[in-house]
């Protein structure tokens, strides 16, 4: 089992959370070109090691949370969210 | 070798077994070879052999950095079937299947290919629908397939959970021909036979870098020395992106899982099918080895991961499954259980292409479907290899495929890798 810290509920199993995916794309603007799109829909870098990924509290606060994790070990170095804004109230809050 | 038939298992019968040679050789990797194929799991061996035996083609290396059949090749629920709907899924697979069902004898060596029929439940109407489409299409390309209604189902299998399933069961979709197969025999069995055919097959031996030269690999850094190939192939599926990353081509449209499987202490003959069910977010297949035990697995553990072990969450969520269909298991003890990384990609299905390497050709995605898929990939991707020109039944099945809208999404899951199960 995975422990993540959720910022808002706290140190939860992983079960309660649905995983997302690679963190890192960056979507191309509405007008890129196919190449691009296909490059961010499609492609991935799949690292063996630490990755940036999205994980989603599904059966808790329903936030979306970025999440810093080992793809070998399952290690967590952070956890945030992913919205720039609930970052900054989070950070308020403390 | 000594060749296995009657006469052979007679007289080592009298000799206390002592005229036997080694299966394959133990070879000193050599610096130059024709065709490398890396790695030595079902699909490496596989593609060794056809290239020796179909396409004649000698001085061929299978790389292997443990011992062959160490990763998803010994890690997999040996399911065997064909019931694939889309061009290019079912005319593959029903080759595959046609060529497991004279495995034995085309190696001489026993895979255990066992025509035990593939049972895959339904539980409602819509699903019997479904199940009926796609069964009528195999059968209009050739491939059996059959609807058993209620009472057939309790006749063959009378010990299902027909009184209080959560998803009553109503039917089900039958494969005659499909069945399972013992997965170290097959690689056994590819090993000594291609060996036979003069590959060497280097254990031991990990890729650590890749040299380009001009646009082509020039030479490969392993753990057992530099090797040189005309022409090299990745049949790594699990690692397709690290040895990717390594020859600078970038990104794939893979993502690495894993998936468990389990084992449970032996008991006497019980279950004669491959039993498979899938509704409500469950996903369940079992099947009884020769052994006894009762081999079964589920769903990916839905995360992305390179870890060969399985994590407790989905222990619970497959053991929920069993006892759903097969409650009289419920008694039954683990005796194991593993978890083999996978190359899912981004619509369920494979690659076997040509890359932008001019001498560097492809083999990976297989998602669950890997083991079934052996014989097929190893002579489809011999072919290529031999051929440079993909047969019409894997001319779609190259990484160009997303830009171009020619997706072979089976499950029609969308570009979520994990979803392809």
């Amino acid at each position: 089992m995975i422990r993540i810290k959720c910022p808002y509920c706290g140190e939860r199993d992983h079960s309660e959370f649905t995983y997302g995916g690679d963190a890192s794309i960056n979507y191309p603007s509405l007008d890129a070109s196919e190449a691009e799109w296909t490059e961010a829909i499609f492609f991935r870098k799949n690292i063996k090691g630490f990755q940036k990924e999205t994980w989603h509290h599904l059966n808790g606060c329903r936030m979306w949370l970025e999440v810093e994790r080992s793809t070998i070990t399952h290690e967590i170095k952070s956890v945030k969210p992913c919205h720039p804004d609930l970052q900054k109230l989070m950070e308020l809050k403390k | 070798m000594t060749k296995f038939n009657a006469w052979n298992v007679f007289k080592n019968g009298l000799n206390g077994q002592t005229g036997w040679s080694r299966q394959w050789r133990d070879p000193e990797p050599k610096s130059n070879y024709n065709v490398i194929i890396i790695g030595g799991g079902l699909h490496g061996l596989a593609t060794a052999y056809y290239l020796a035996k179909n396409h004649n083609v000698n001085k061929i290396a299978v790389l292997e950095k443990g011992w062959i059949g160490g990763g998803n090749a010994g890690r997999n629920t040996t399911i065997i079937r064909s019931n694939y709907m889309m061009s290019g899924s079912h005319e593959f697979y029903e080759h595959s299947l046609k060529l497991w069902e004279n495995l034995s004898h085309e190696l001489n060596y026993n895979v255990m290919f066992s025509q035990r029929a593939h049972v895959n439940l339904y539980h409602s109407p819509g699903a019997k629908d479904s199940n009926a489409r796609r069964y009528n299409t195999m059968r209009l390309h050739g491939t059996d397939g059959e609807l058993w209604d209620l009472n057939t189902l309790k006749k063959n299998i009378p010990h299902l959970n027909y009184n209080d399933a959560r998803f009553p069961i109503i039917g089900a979709a039958v494969q005659r021909r499909a069945g399972n197969a013992r997965h170290d025999s097959a690689v056994w069995g590819y090993a000594r036979a291609a060996d036979s055919l003069g590959v060497d097959i280097i254990q031991n031996c990990e890729v650590t870098g890749i040299t380009r030269k001009n646009g082509n690999i020039e030479s490969l850094q392993t753990s057992r020395g530099i090797m040189k190939g005309n022409k090299i192939g990745f049949a790594v599926a699990g690692n397709t992106s690290l040895l990717w990353q390594m020859a600078d081509l970038g990104n794939l449209p893979i993502e690495s899982h894993k998936l468990q499987a389990f084992v449970t202490e032996a008991v006497k003959p019980f279950l004669d099918h491959v039993v498979v069910y899938g509704v409500g977010g469950a996903h369940f297949y079992i099947s009884q080895s020769d052994k006894g035990s009762l081999v079964f697995g589920g769903d990916l553990d839905w995360y992305k991961s390179y870890a060969q072990r399985g994590n407790l969450p989905m222990v619970q969520d497959v053991a929920e499954a069993a006892m759903a269909i097969l409650p009289s298991i419920g008694r039954l003890r683990l005796l194991r259980h593993w978890a083999g990384v996978m190359d899912m990609s981004m619509d369920g299905t494979f690659f076997i292409c040509k890359t932008p390497i001019s001498n560097l050709y492809l083999n990976a995605g297989w998602n669950y479907g890997g083991f079934k898929a052996s014989p097929a990939s190893g002579w489809y991707f011999a072919d290529l290899i031999a051929n440079e020109q993909p047969h019409k039944y894997i001319q779609h099945h190259h990484l160009k495929r997303f830009e171009q809208g020619i997706n072979l999404d089976e499950r029609g899951a969308g570009p979520d890798p994990k979803l392809h199960g």
